[in-house]
């Protein structure tokens, strides 16, 4: 479903990723891991082209992204985006916030992007709050609305970047089980997170980053009981109490 | 002193009259500058470089020249362009269109660099979330990025539109009879009551000054809550 080959970035001459090559399978739960500025963020981010890169092949699906024809609005419509600071639009109601991109993207009517932004409201447990503002909505439950937003627009794939860690401890929960539900459903997805518990429990493979590099790409049980590289050990360590 | 404020009732229709020259000028200047100066800003701040400089360019030269020179440049290029393009009469009284392009260029300058700042104070991420939804950087623009900014500079867009309305004095210079021109230049000359009456515009500009600018700080509070 991703591949990514000899994937490099650089800000000016500092490079943020370095020959990183990986893929993600159909179905595939992949957790990206490892310590912060390991570059994992930016990872991510060039996976739909929000972060560009100067060398090296990212594919999804059958479209290159990577390719200067490849219309990014075009595949970006079809995978989901989770951030860490939600990003809901805050001018905009909860349920406009479901059905803008619906309506503009994809050429939904009104009234068939309501009833899907509705639907997926109840999943998520905030029909109730449709039409309230961002702004009246706890941390969890913005979150949560911005997975909604993204499930709206039925993605091949989801890609989360950090997507608990701007949460208060007491919200973190709610938003894992919301993502624990979508992975056991069979949805595709790319998660960075420092969230372990989450990698134990729904993860089919764990990439460990460090310095732009990926040092580990592996099964859980290998990452958790065995990993291979210091590196690992260390955050590891550090990370699991 | 002696001062006679006696004289000022009995012309305050024709004076009064005036004023709404410098509110036609106000409002057409903030409306035109709003559009141009936002076309302006999203110049500025495009990948362009061409675009990118000609918005610098215009912004900074509109901003260097003073007002009174720009009407006056104006007051003296208009009436030559349009006899060129729509052959009129000689005699055609150009000197309202003159000002009202005057204004409106100019103010678009300063228009254009409060707009500028209020789209860069709208959050990258809000951006890179458009995109991720599969819109387009014009969609992101116009959905999200406008609509916000706009929220927030809008008390900033009217006090400077308080800034414009004071500024529209100027036109006196181009013999118009507004506000000003008809108290001091013409009732203020006639009866030499000059003093009188150049206290009295004051006063009356203090007063729809300080109200609007009242206004807009209740309104700023309102939104900010």
């Amino acid at each position: 479903m991703i591949s990514l080959e000899n994937v490099s970035k650089w800000y000016g001459q500092f490079q943020v990723l370095k020959n990183c090559s990986t893929s993600v399978a159909k179905g595939e739960v992949v957790v990206v891991c490892g310590p912060s500025g390991s570059g994992k963020s930016t990872l991510i981010k060039t996976v739909n082209g929000l972060e560009p890169v100067q060398k090296g092949k990212i594919v999804i699906g059958e479209t290159e992204i990577t390719s200067k024809a490849t219309d990014l609005a075009r595949v970006r419509s079809k995978v989901g985006m989770v951030f860490q600071h939600f990003e809901l639009f805050p001018h905009l109601s909860i349920l406009k916030n479901l059905t803008l991109a619906q309506i503009k993207v994809l050429g939904r009517s009104e009234e068939e992007a309501c009833e899907k932004a509705l639907s997926l409201l109840e999943r998520v447990g905030l029909l109730a709050h449709a039409d309230k503002y961002p702004a009246k909505l706890s941390g969890g439950q913005q979150q949560r609305v911005a997975i909604a937003r993204a499930l709206c627009m039925d993605p091949i794939v989801m890609l989360f970047d950090e997507p608990t860690s701007a949460l208060d401890p007491e919200m973190v929960n709610e938003v894992l089980d919301v993502m624990v539900e979508l992975a056991y459903e069979g949805m595709t997805m790319m998660v960075v997170t420092h969230e372990m518990g989450f990698a134990r429990k729904v993860a089919n493979r764990v990439i460990f980053m460090d310095a732009g590099e990926i040092i580990e790409d592996t099964s859980k049980e290998q990452f958790f009981t065995n990993p291979q590289s210091d590196r690992a050990k260390d955050f590891l360590a550090k990370i699991i109490h | 002193m002696d001062l006679d404020f006696g004289q000022i009732l009995p012309n305050l229709s024709y004076i009064l009259h005036g004023l709404l020259l410098n509110l036609e000028i106000t409002a057409t200047t903030v409306i035109f500058g709003i559009i141009w100066g936002t076309l302006l800003a999203i110049m500025r701040l495009s990948s362009f470089k061409v675009l990118r400089w000609f918005a610098l360019g215009y912004v900074n030269i509109f901003r260097s020249i003073p007002l009174m020179m720009v009407l006056l440049w104006f007051y003296l290029l208009v009436p030559q362009l349009l006899q060129a393009f729509l052959d009129l009469p000689a005699t055609t009284d150009t000197r309202f269109i003159s000002a009202l392009i005057a204004f409106a260029l100019f103010e678009a300058a300063y228009y254009s660099e409060i707009i500028r700042a209020g789209i860069q104070s709208v959050s990258k991420g809000q951006i890179s979330a458009s995109l991720a939804l599969g819109m387009t950087k014009g969609q992101a623009l116009r959905m999200v990025v406008l609509p916000q900014a706009f929220r927030i500079m809008t008390p900033l867009l009217l006090t400077q539109g308080i800034i414009l309305f004071q500024d529209t004095t100027l036109i006196y210079t181009l013999s118009l009879a507004d506000f000003f021109y008809r108290a001091v230049n013409i009732v203020g000359n006639r009866d030499g009551l000059v003093t009188e009456m150049i206290i009295f515009t004051g006063a009356v500009y203090f007063v729809i000054c300080f109200t609007v600018s009242r206004l807009v700080n209740y309104y700023k509070k309102r939104v900010t809550r």
